[in-house]
């Protein structure tokens, strides 16, 4: 049995990672994931979260914030709309991130919109604000 | 017959000119290299999306049930023409040649009896276009500001359009930007992005079947709006490298002619200076003969 697999994490602007990996653990939208060689072929979208990287080398750790991520027998692919790796988050990037999320929000409720815009908005806050207190901010 | 003293100013002039516009190519050169980098850096992210998002819409998109953005509105009686041009000027025929295609398409449009919408991305495109369809303008987007184009960028103008899309403003809509070839070649190209088009050939051959999460359908709806949002990306950057390239060809030629033309400015001041010379000496010499 392979033991690594090819992982790549690209978003619009740039390439971050492309390694061999042995587990990567995804934020999906309808839970977390652990994506290990041989897993089934999967697409799934994300939701605001961490994402774990196991390789030979070491571990590393990325924030997302939505996307999706793409597992074949070849490998696994992340396309995530922003992402940033972990040891270069700030308190004031947090800080920017919800309060993005939180301006969404507002504008979906404020604008009467479908009610599944603001139940998708107030989700994407609250994930935010769980993310900052995992992260201890 | 101009003077001495005005060939001088005439060629110290041309100098400068000429000074100014090789300052302007190796600026554009480094800024080239920058968005050649950044057109690269995108590559595969766009790439992945598109073979992703041509598997699924081959799978989804023969239902009735699909998304707008994928079958379209069932019309195409109004169209969008999202025109994407730079900022600046002096970069060649870069952007008349895609004002030019713009016009060319709204014309079209006009005379198969279709309205037409104009939506522009950069001044220069919006100066050009707003004297013959000023009418059909339905709003700009102003980068002048941005000093490196990011996502962001992209995504607001994608959330603009996606706004007008469903309040049911237009039914298709198409971008107009420059391919960059190489520095000497951008083509400008029209790429329609409302309702999405897929080629079939980038769809994943070698997925099998795979395992939705959530369903299908709700990736779909989740994933289209991103690529509307890709694909503007996509083309502005292309725009931002083809912009460079312009500008580093046209003030290539521009150094060049300066160049030409100091020389046969200099070789004209010689002469008359000789003539000057060889006109005063007949007058000493014919002086003196007269003596």
């Amino acid at each position: 049995m392979a033991d690594t697999m090819q992982f790549d994490l690209v978003s619009p602007e740039r390439s971050l990672a492309s390694l061999q990996a042995s587990a990567v653990q995804i934020p999906g939208s309808e839970g977390d994931m652990t994506a290990m060689p041989l897993h089934a072929p999967t697409l799934t979208t994300l939701r605001p979260g961490i994402l774990k990287v196991d390789a030979p080398e070491g571990s590393s750790e990325y924030l997302v914030t939505g996307g999706f991520a793409q597992i074949t027998a070849e490998g696994l692919s992340v396309l995530a709309e922003r992402a940033i790796p972990m040891d270069e988050m700030t308190r004031a990037h947090m800080d920017e991130l919800i309060e993005e999320a939180r301006a969404m929000y507002k504008t979906a409720k404020d604008d009467d919109s479908e009610h599944g815009l603001v139940e998708d908005a107030a989700k994407l806050l609250s994930d935010m604000e769980a993310l900052g207190t995992h992260m201890s901010l | 017959m101009p003077s001495l003293k005005d060939l001088k100013n005439r060629i110290s002039s041309v100098k400068n000119t000429r000074k100014i516009t090789k300052a302007m190519q190796m600026v554009a050169a480094a800024k080239l290299r920058r968005a050649q980098e950044a057109a690269e850096d995108a590559r595969p992210y766009a790439e992945r999306f598109n073979a992703v998002m041509a598997g699924l819409a081959a799978s989804v998109g023969q239902s009735d049930t699909a998304p707008k953005l994928l079958a379209g509105t069932g019309s195409d009686q109004v169209q969008l023409l999202l025109v994407m041009t730079a900022e600046r000027g002096l970069c060649g025929g870069f952007n008349a040649n895609i004002a030019k295609l713009a016009r060319l398409k709204a014309q079209e449009l006009q005379a198969a009896g279709k309205t037409v919408k104009i939506l522009t991305v950069g001044k220069k495109g919006r100066d050009v276009l707003k004297r013959e369809f000023g009418e059909l303008f339905i709003g700009h987007v102003d980068l002048t500001e941005v000093k490196r184009l990011g996502y962001v960028d992209a995504q607001n103008i994608a959330k603009d359009v996606l706004a007008r899309f469903d309040a049911g403003e237009f039914d298709v809509a198409t971008m107009f930007y420059a391919k960059f070839q190489n520095v000497v070649t951008q083509i400008p190209t029209a790429q329609q992005i409302i309702p999405a088009q897929f080629d079939a050939d980038d769809a994943d051959a070698a997925s099998g079947p795979v395992d939705y999460e959530p369903s299908e359908e709700a990736i779909l709806a989740d994933l289209l709006p991103r690529g509307v949002a890709t694909q503007i990306f996509a083309g502005l950057l292309e725009n931002g490298a083809s912009e460079q390239g312009a500008r580093m060809s046209a003030m290539d030629n521009a150094t060049r002619n300066a160049g030409e033309m100091i020389d046969k400015l200099t070789i004209e001041y010689n002469r008359s200076r000789q003539a000057v010379i060889t006109n005063e000496l007949i007058e000493i010499i014919s002086g003196a003969e007269a003596l």
